[in-house]
């Protein structure tokens, strides 16, 4: 019994005492507040988002706001969600909830005007969402079930109605940070409305959503919110045989194998391909995990239609060892988690051999080609929350950094290797246009993290903020490219004294003296203000042993603590010289003076 | 399907939602002897049955259910 997607949403429910057990016997997680208001009956979503959540690595502990006072408690808080201080907001908020529709006949005045009153309510219901500090997940609303015009409701009835308001739900969702769309309407439409909203359990239970429609309701909602804390997916493995074409290569050649629109097998795959490929196009990793000879794998990627062109992927793997070790490998190589794969497979036994290794990998079960795409698309590995220029570029860096290990490979000497990659880094504070992508990059960074400690936007925003705190990003771009930021510092002033709070890399450019430069740029601006002693903290989490010796390497001195939770000192010496050798350094904005 | 085999399917139906193979559940078992049995709980009871039996249930079938005898008597009466 799993909640791996597809799962079957009445098994959920019923299972759901055995699977919280099982889920919670599992770990580590990630500790998170979550407040559920109510626009309609909350309870059973509360009990399986926590099984979603779970299955995410995220523990949550809910606040639930009382029975259809959504409104009441968000806009005029007596101080209880505010003193919970959710890490996010839930409003769960349906078309029962939305107040009286037009009715048919309305004139088009008195439409609009009920469209602008919905509009002002929902106006000071999310800008006192907002006033919490936390990330708010708003839905938008189900289509009604009865349309007394019929299809004239699409054009001036409730159905519009309901439509135009979403349409203005999404424009504002889109231009607030901090605010996420549950979109209720695609999620109930997908499913059936008629099946979605059932009339008796909400008239006997004030249940918005029928009980077997409640898994889907929650899992839509998981799969926000473990995009906000960083518990997406990173990377789609693909199998080549019957997965991405209709045939075997080995056995049938580039002109044997099915893809495209000369056959229907053909266009199932090519389909998978494009969905992958524009994947990519959002900073999803692909690669292959295949059985085959290299030379006949890679040979498929000249088929005519191949979407998918081998510069595509970041990671090749084509032989004969066992799949499940070919993923490790690969995880390996691109320096991400197992659990960060996700891999795609027609043969039920190769899954179910990569399942049993149970390194986290997730293995959707799958039935016909032509659906591959959605069942992928559907279980949420990769939701989307934020979309930043990074992950835009994140899959073209992931194939610069495979041409730079095969550029090191022809230098014996590594100083050699790296002066040839004429890297330029790139220091400032942190600038308000750089917030979101600084929480996103402190929130996903598990391995080169000295805290792991997360934030929200309003919080980077403060510490950018504050004349007594230092921040300090650094971006970094060399002869393949450009990274992008890949790296934060934060450290508090206290006296003479900068305590580092933060200090976090991107693993994709590990060993270039980056973090050497860092540091530089660091003491820099701890000299301009007088500081003479820089303290360092270490907390060790499952992910970040690679810097448990991290200040020990740039010359601190480890005054307690032994392997796991350390605090560290640097002295800042008369007349100190640059660590950094390799990297051409720009200071983009000079230090805050304070 | 027999009476016993209707309540015997149901006990499953109920020590499942629970996670508690020990629950005894007979024709006199009401919401009151099990911990944790609330309307919600009941909401599922009710779901789990449907699809178990392939049979569906109206508001009014369901209102007046006083224990688990009555549940098993609708669902017989059902099939």
């Amino acid at each position: 019994m799993t909640i791996g997607y597809p799962f079957d949403p009445d098994a959920v429910m019923q299972n759901k005492r055995t699977l919280r057990r099982q889920l919670l016997a599992g770990g580590p997680f990630l500790d998170k507040k979550v407040a559920l208001l109510s626009g309609s009956t909350i309870g059973e979503i509360k009990n399986i988002l926590e099984l979603f959540l779970l299955d995410a690595g995220i523990r949550p502990q809910f606040h639930e706001g009382d029975y259809g006072r959504y409104y009441e408690e968000i806009v005029f808080d007596d101080g209880t969600l505010a003193s919970f201080a959710p890490d996010v907001l839930y409003l769960n908020t349906s078309l029962h909830s939305l107040g009286a529709l037009p009715e048919a006949g309305e004139d088009e005045p008195e439409a609009g005007r009920r469209l602008e009153a919905a509009k002002e309510r929902h106006t000071a219901v999310f800008e006192s969402a907002q006033r919490l500090g936390c990330p708010v997940i708003v839905n938008n609303y189900d289509l009604p079930r009865i349309r007394v015009m019929g299809n004239y409701e699409g054009v001036a009835g409730k159905v519009r109605y309901v439509r135009r308001l979403n349409e203005w739900i999404a424009g504002f969702v889109g231009e607030h940070p901090g605010f996420y769309l549950n979109d209720l309407e695609y999620i109930s439409s997908f499913y059936g409305i008629d099946r979605w909203s059932d009339p008796s359990s909400y008239n006997s239970w004030k249940y918005a959503v029928s009980p077997s429609a409640i898994p889907y309701l929650a899992h839509s909602i998981a799969c926000i919110v473990k995009s906000i804390f960083g518990r997406n997916k990173k990377a789609l493995m693909l199998d080549l045989d019957n997965t991405l074409w209709h045939g075997i290569i080995g056995d049938d050649g580039v002109e044997g194998i099915r893809l495209g629109i000369e056959s229907p097998e053909g266009i199932a795959h090519a389909e998978l391909q494009s969905y992958a490929k524009e994947l990519s196009r959002i900073g999803v990793i692909l690669g292959v995990c295949s059985k085959n000879e290299e030379d006949a794998a890679k040979s498929g990627f000249s088929h005519p239609s191949s979407v998918l062109k081998l510069e595509d992927f970041a990671s090749f793997r084509a032989n004969w060892e066992p799949k499940h070790l070919n993923l490790l490998e690969s995880a390996r190589q691109l320096n991400i988690g197992a659990d960060s794969l996700v891999f795609v497979d027609d043969n039920p036994a190769e899954r179910e051999i990569v399942r049993q290794a149970d390194a986290g990998i997730a293995v959707p079960e799958l039935a016909f080609p032509e659906r591959y795409a959605e069942t992928v698309s559907g279980a949420g590995y990769f939701e989307v929350t934020s979309l930043s220029e990074d992950d835009r570029k994140r899959a073209e860096m992931y194939r610069q950094n495979a041409m730079r290990d095969a550029q090191q490979n022809s230098f014996v000497d590594y100083g050699d290797y790296l002066r040839s990659l004429e890297m330029k880094g790139y220091f400032g504070d942190f600038t308000e246009g750089q917030l979101e992508r600084v929480t996103q990059l402190a929130n996903k960074s598990n391995q080169f993290n000295l805290t792991t400690r997360r934030y929200q936007v309003s919080e980077m925003a403060q510490r950018a903020a504050d004349p007594n705190v230092i921040t300090l990003y650094g971006r970094l771009e060399d002869r393949f490219g450009d990274n992008g930021l890949v790296s934060e510092v934060i450290g508090v002033v206290n006296g003479d004294n900068l305590d580092i709070e933060l200090w976090l890399m991107s693993c994709r450019v590990l060993k270039r003296g980056m973090e050497n430069a860092m540091f530089d740029r660091l003491i820099a601006r701890c000299l301009a203000r007088g500081i003479r002693t820089v303290t360092g903290y270490y907390y060790k989490t499952a992910k970040n042993a690679m810097v448990a010796n991290f200040y020990g390497t740039l010359g601190f001195e480890k005054i307690s603590g032994e392997d796991a939770d350390s605090v560290w000192l640097y002295r800042i010496p008369e007349g100190r010289t640059d660590q950094n050798i390799y990297i051409e350094v720009h200071d983009e904005q000079t230090g805050n003076p304070g | 399907m027999s009476r016993q085999e209707i309540l015997d399917n149901v006990a499953e139906v109920i020590r499942g939602i629970f996670d508690d193979e020990s629950l005894e559940i007979t024709d006199e078992t009401t919401a009151a002897d099990v911990e944790d049995w609330d309307s919600l709980e009941q909401i599922n009871i009710l779901v789990a049955c449907e699809r178990r039996f392939k049979v569906k249930f109206s508001v009014g079938d369901v209102e007046g259910l006083r224990n688990v005898g009555e549940l098993v008597d609708l669902v017989a009466s059902r099939l």
